[in-house]
C-alpha cells in the first residue's frame, strides 16, 4: 500500500515537472514570435521612406518598386487577418521583393553614395537581418518545444495536457524568396 | 565534429581544468597546515571531560588550519572583487567609450550587436569603442544582463558588415557561454595562487626542522618502530610539496591559458552557429591576423577576453610547445582550419538535403 502510494506520488510529480517544462517552453515560443513581429512592424514603417528616397534614381525599376509596395500592403493585410500560413507566405514575398531591390541598388553607384539613402539602406539591411535572426531563434525554440512534446514518455501526456506542436517559421516551398535574385552585370 | 559536439567537448574540458585548479589550490593550503602547523585531518581529536559534565573534543588537540582557511579566503576575496568590479576595470583600463549612433560605422556596429543579441536570445549588450588603430575586440561583464562588447576603431574601419557580424557573434558567444565569468574567476585564482605560493615559500624556514625531527605530532611517523622510515618519506613528500608551491604560479598560468584557448575554439564554433556563416569569421580572422602590430591600449590582463592576443600575432603564429602552453589564444591557423571544416560540413549537409 505504502509502496503504491509512493509510486503514484512519484508519477504525479514527474507529470507536474513535464507540464511546467512545457509551459515554460510555450511561453518562450510566444515571446520569440513577438520578437519577429516587432521587426516585421519595423519593416512596414521603413519601406515607404526607402521607396520615396530611391524613386528618383531608380526610374527604370518602377515594377520592382511597385512590387515592394504591393507586397507590403499584402503582408500588412495578412497580419491583420491573423492566418499564420497566410502571414508566412506574404512576408516571404515581401522579403523576396526587398531582396531584389537591395540587389538592384548595387547597379546605381549614385544611390550607394547618396548620404540620405545610405543610412536607410543600413537600416533596411539591419531589419532584414533582425528578421532573419529572430526567425532562426524562433525556429530553434519551436524545435525544442516540439521535441520535448514528442519524446517518450512525454508524448503520452502532452496531448492530454493540451499541448500541440508549434509551427516552424519556414518560407513556403514555392516562395520566390528561395531563389537568389539575378543581377544583370552586363553594361 | 559538428558545432554541438564541439561545444559539449569544450564544456567538459573546462570543467576538468577547473577541477584541477581547485584541487591544486587546496593542496597548497592543506600542505601548509600539515607541515607547518601540524594539522592533520586524519588524526582523532582528544576528548576531555569538561566542567559542564560531558566529553568535548579538546581544542588544543589540533591546531587551527590557518593555511587552508587563509588560502580559501584569499581566493574567495579576489574572485569576489573581480566579479563586482571586473567589467568597469576593464573598460577604464582600455579607455573605451560608448559607440555613438550618429556615426555611420558605429551605427552599423550598434545594429550588428542588436542583431546578434536577437540571434542568441540574450539581452542587448552595450556597444563600446576602443580608440586604437589595431584590429581587436573583447567582451566584458559577469552576467549577460550587464555585458559590454567593445571593438577597436581599426577593426570597425577595416572590416565589412558580415565580418563585423562574425566578430560580434564570437564575442556574443563568450557572453552566452558565461566565459567572462570563467575567465575573470580563473584570472583571479591565478593571482591568488601566485600570492599564496609567495607567502608559503617565505614562511617555511622556522618550522622546517622541527616538523621533520620525528616528533609524535607529525602524522605517519607516530609509530615508534618506523620512525626513521617515516621521516624519510615525510622529507620526500615535503620536497615534492615545496616544489609544487614554487611551480604553482607557472602551472596555474598554464591551466588558465588552457581554459582560455578552449573557450576561444568554443566561441568560434558557437559564433558561427549564430550567424550560420563560418566563412565570414574566417575572413575577419585573416584580416585581424594580417594586422601584426600590438594593440597598445589593451594590456595583457585583458588578453584572454579579446578575439586575438593584443600582444600582436608573434606568439600566436608559433605552433610549438611554448605557444601551446602559454598563449591565451590558439594559433590562428588552427582556428581558421576548424572554421573551414565547419563551413565544409554545412555545405555538405545542405547539398544532401
Amino acid at each position: 500500500m505504502i509502496i503504491l502510494t509512493i509510486v503514484l506520488l512519484a508519477v504525479v510529480m514527474w507529470v507536474v515537472l513535464i507540464f511546467n517544462g512545457l509551459i515554460k517552453l510555450r511561453n518562450q515560443v510566444a515571446n520569440a514570435f513577438k520578437q519577429i513581429d516587432v521587426q516585421l512592424k519595423r519593416r512596414y514603417d521603413l519601406i515607404p521612406n526607402l521607396v520615396n528616397s530611391v524613386k528618383g534614381e531608380m526610374k527604370f525599376e518602377q515594377s520592382t518598386l511597385e512590387k515592394v509596395i504591393q507586397a507590403r500592403a499584402a503582408a500588412m493585410n495578412a497580419g491583420a487577418a491573423g492566418n499564420m500560413n497566410e502571414i508566412l507566405a506574404k512576408e516571404g514575398m515581401l522579403t523576396q521583393a526587398l531582396g531584389k531591390l537591395i540587389a538592384l541598388t548595387e547597379n546605381y553607384p549614385n544611390l550607394k553614395a547618396n548620404e540620405s539613402v545610405k543610412p536607410l539602406m543600413e537600416e533596411l539591411t539591419h531589419t532584414e537581418n533582425q528578421i532573419g535572426f529572430a526567425r532562426q531563434f524562433y525556429n530553434d525554440i519551436v524545435t525544442k518545444f516540439n521535441t520535448e512534446q514528442q519524446v517518450f514518455p512525454n508524448n503520452m501526456f502532452a496531448a492530454m495536457m493540451g499541448f500541440s506542436s508549434a509551427v516552424l517559421f519556414e518560407l513556403p516551398q514555392d516562395s520566390a524568396d528561395r531563389e537568389v535574385p539575378k543581377v544583370d552585370l552586363a553594361v | 565534429m559538428n558545432i554541438y559536439e564541439q561545444q559539449a567537448r569544450n564544456r567538459r574540458m573546462t570543467w576538468g581544468i577547473m577541477f584541477v585548479f581547485v584541487v591544486f589550490f587546496l593542496v597548497i593550503g592543506m600542505g601548509f597546515d600539515f607541515f607547518y602547523l601540524r594539522f592533520s585531518p586524519l588524526k582523532a581529536p582528544a576528548y576531555k571531560w569538561n566542567s559542564l559534565g560531558y566529553y568535548e573534543a579538546s581544542v588544543a588537540s589540533q591546531p587551527v588550519p590557518y593555511g587552508t582557511i587563509f588560502a580559501l579566503l584569499i581566493g574567495l576575496g579576489m574572485v569576489a572583487n573581480s566579479m563586482v568590479n571586473g567589467a568597469k576595470m576593464v573598460l577604464r583600463s582600455t579607455q573605451a567609450r560608448l559607440a555613438v549612433p550618429t556615426d555611420e560605422k558605429e551605427r552599423q556596429f550598434i545594429n550588428v550587436v542588436a542583431e546578434m543579441s536577437t540571434a542568441s536570445g540574450l539581452q542587448r549588450p552595450q556597444a563600446y569603442i576602443v580608440p586604437d588603430a589595431d584590429l581587436n575586440a573583447f567582451a566584458a561583464g559577469i552576467n549577460p544582463g550587464n555585458a559590454v562588447i567593445a571593438v577597436t576603431e581599426g577593426l570597425l574601419s577595416s572590416l565589412n558588415r558580415e565580418e563585423l557580424q562574425a566578430v560580434v557573434a564570437h564575442e556574443m558567444s563568450h557572453i552566452k557561454n558565461y566565459d567572462m565569468r570563467l575567465m575573470t574567476v580563473s584570472a583571479a585564482l591565478m593571482g591568488a595562487i601566485a600570492l599564496l605560493s609567495d607567502l608559503a615559500g617565505r614562511t617555511m624556514r622556522p618550522r622546517y626542522g622541527s616538523s621533520l625531527s620525528g616528533s609524535s605530532s607529525v602524522p605517519g611517523s607516530s609509530s615508534g618502530g618506523r620512525k626513521s622510515g617515516g621521516g624519510v618519506l615525510m622529507l620526500v613528500v615535503f620536497v615534492l610539496w615545496l616544489l609544487l608551491v614554487v611551480l604553482a604560479p607557472l602551472i596555474s598560468r598554464m591551466l588558465a591559458m588552457a581554459i582560455s584557448r578552449e573557450r576561444e575554439y568554443l566561441a568560434d564554433a558557437s559564433g558561427a552557429e549564430l550567424t550560420r556563416n563560418p566563412l565570414a569569421l574566417v575572413s575577419a580572422l585573416e584580416k585581424i591576423r594580417a594586422a601584426v602590430t600590438p594593440t597598445y591600449s589593451i594590456n595583457n590582463g585583458v588578453a584572454h577576453m579579446c578575439i586575438t592576443d593584443p600582444r600582436g600575432s608573434l606568439i600566436e603564429e608559433k605552433m610549438g610547445l611554448a605557444a601551446d602552453l602559454f598563449a591565451t589564444h590558439p594559433p590562428m591557423q588552427k582556428r581558421i582550419l576548424a572554421l573551414k571544416v565547419m563551413a565544409y560540413q554545412n555545405a555538405r549537409v545542405e547539398g544532401r538535403g
